[in-house]
């Protein structure tokens, strides 16, 4: 055997262990144990290494141990911005692509109420944004000196306009303050990476300390960023390759989850269409966007909600009632696995649903506009409908009933033609779950890393050659 | 940085510029953004097809002196109705407004159309055929006596 490493994904509910032989580019096993951080991190961590020797026969000595979190809670951050869909959205691109789970999102000027909901929040990093350099000061100033005045705990990190980096730590005096370049230097100019770079360097520093997670430093080597950013630079690899390694190029990962949906692309999403005029604030070309309100099954209800019981209930193929007494259930019970016909049904629907309108949510749509001199075609958003993947990870696809179906929802459709969701693209499921692992061995071994990733991504794309052509 | 340089930014007067409503007719739009950044304006330029709200909120979010709307397909009327009102809303009292192009349809006298657009609560209102310099001089006379008023 040659050289190993292990990936270990500390998450909320389990600890996740990935051994990989790495000349080889060769899964070698998996090790699953209870998350136990808010106890002592080491049960699960010890527990999920012994089920990995035990599948294994021995453990290999590892060059790597890297790891990921997502467990306690996940980094909570709470952004903070000026024009809701300026600065504010600039901020919250830029928690969302640090792989944070955000669960506040304010814009103006902060009153009272919201200093009281943010110190509620009590979120992990607070991310302060407001005006372009050179532009407004007065509200960025306003909500540094209403959270110096707060009960507040949480590193700032500070993402403003550069004129007011100054006044502003200054009058954050009393926290922790971490100054990076505006996301947003210029009207409509996205500049999220500086922010993304400075709250993952928190995460590491000091996040990782104050959740306890450190407690496993005998077990692993460095833990590397969250898990949903380990996810998008596994996917960011596969999409982009490395030097002398081309990858599959602009793709999109799609993972629903039993909470959330998260959606990731790499995609610059230009118009794939000439004479298309595209409005609204620029994309970012790796861009991640959850879905709070679409989960397998503590949100199996909204999921309802959202795309409504008859369509559930005709996708099942089961009456209404019949369809909401499932919901209702497998609500109710969130550690359940599908029993029986019916609920497996269900729970096809329920994904496929997820999927349909998370992915119509991260994508953009065009509308034509009727100018004076004719139809004009307006895009907002990304127009994704030529990647050339979409990559199907997570539990509920993993082990649903079809994935290829389930993935497939992610496709455009006659129905919407104005949503730019993927037209033709190869579906490829992450069996093994291995993105997270390829996104964390990528920062020290990115070839092995890409290569692993490329053998391991399943091509579920089985239409006969006689379906393909009516397809197309 | 040597101690003469010009400051990044300075206290150039941010102008917003753009088409308003459903127009392409970006060409005039342009070469009034370009002359403007030459005569030392911070331009913002947001181009054609932008809803009222769109100039507002960079506005806002840029602190701008001036919001520059231009419209030349007739529809300027209905499209900057209620202007001055999103901008009081949005916390822009003092902003200064400029409007210009072909902004009615037909034939109408000139000084009914700058009557209505003046009641609108726009600060000035270009004729068709109305100079770069006009503009120039305009912007600068109208931002010292803002500069005074403090």
């Amino acid at each position: 055997m040659g050289t190993a490493a292990l990936l270990i994904d500390f998450g909320s509910t389990y600890t996740k262990l990935r051994a990989v032989d790495i000349a080889a580019r060769r899964l070698l096993g998996w090790g699953q144990g209870p998350s136990t951080v808010t106890t002592d991190i080491m049960v699960g961590m010890r527990a999920s290494l012994a089920d990995l020797e035990r599948r294994l026969g021995g453990l290999p000595r590892f060059q790597y141990r890297l790891a990921s979190s997502s467990a306690a809670g996940g980094l909570r951050m709470v952004t903070v911005g000026l024009v809701r869909e300026l600065t504010a959205e600039a901020a919250r691109r830029a928690a969302l692509g640090a792989g944070a789970k955000l669960v506040g999102a304010f814009a103006y000027r902060l009153t009272l109420g919201d200093i009281d909901a943010v110190v509620k929040l009590a979120p992990d990093i607070l991310l302060l944004a407001g005006g372009t350099d050179g532009g407004n000061r007065d509200v960025l100033l306003h909500n540094a000196r209403m959270l110096a005045q707060s009960a507040l705990a949480c590193p700032v990190v500070l993402a403003g306009n550069r004129d007011t980096t100054d006044e502003a730590r200054t009058l954050l005096a009393g926290k922790d303050v971490i100054a990076t370049e505006n996301v947003m230097p210029e009207l409509n100019v996205l500049n999220i990476e500086p922010a993304r770079a400075a709250v993952r360097q928190v995460f590491i520093d000091r996040i990782v300390h104050a959740k306890g997670i450190d407690r496993a430093q005998p077990e692993f080597d460095a833990v590397l960023m969250p898990t949903p950013a380990a996810v998008l630079e596994g996917a960011r690899l596969v999409a982009d390759g490395c030097d002398g390694e081309a990858g599959l190029g602009p793709l999109m990962v799609v993972d629903p989850g039993g909470a959330t949906t998260d959606v990731h692309s790499i995609a610059t999403g230009e118009p794939s269409a000439p004479g298309v005029i595209v409005h609204g604030l620029p994309e970012p070309r790796v861009k991640r966007t959850v879905e709070g309100d679409l989960g397998m099954r503590h949100n199996a209800a909204n999921i309802v909600d959202v795309a409504g019981i008859d369509a559930i209930a005709a996708d099942a193929g089961l009456g209404a009632q019949r369809t909401r007494a499932i919901v209702e259930e497998v609500a109710r019970d969130v550690g359940r696995l599908p029993r029986g016909l019916e609920e497996r049904a269900v729970d096809q629907a329920l994904v496929r649903a997820a999927v349909r309108h998370a992915v119509t949510r991260h994508c953009g749509t065009v509308r034509t506009v009727y100018a004076v001199t004719g139809p004009v075609a307006v895009q907002e958003g990304k127009d994704l409908s030529n990647v050339a993947a979409v990559i199907g990870t997570g539990g509920a696809l993993v082990h649903g009933a079809d994935p290829r179906s389930a993935l497939a929802a992610a496709l455009a459709g006659p129905d919407d033609p104005n949503s730019l969701r993927p037209k033709a693209p190869r579906l490829l499921l992450d069996r093994h779950y291995l993105l997270y692992a390829c996104g964390l061995l990528a920062s020290v071994e990115p070839k092995a890393a890409l290569e692993l990733a490329l053998r391991n991504l399943e091509p579920i794309d089985t239409m006969s050659p006689l379906e393909q052509t009516h397809a197309v | 940085m040597p101690a003469h340089a010009a400051p990044a930014r300075g206290d150039a007067a941010v102008v917003v510029t753009g088409v308003i409503g459903s127009d392409t007719h970006i060409v005039g739009n342009r070469i009034l953004s370009m002359a403007l950044e030459r005569a030392g304006y911070k331009v913002v330029s947001l181009g054609a097809l932008t809803p009222a709200e769109d100039f507002v909120k960079a506005a806002v979010e840029t602190n701008a002196d001036v919001i520059l709307v231009s419209s030349l397909y007739g529809q300027g009327e209905l499209d900057c109705r209620g202007f001055r009102d999103l901008c009081v809303e949005a916390g822009l009292e003092r902003i200064l407004l400029y409007v210009g192009g072909n902004l009615v349809v037909g034939k109408q006298a000139w000084p009914d159309v700058e009557k209505r657009f003046l009641a609108m609560g726009f600060d000035r209102a270009a004729a068709p055929g109305t100079r770069v310099e006009t503009v120039l001089e305009w912007l600068a006379s109208d931002l010292a006596q803002r500069h005074r008023s403090g």
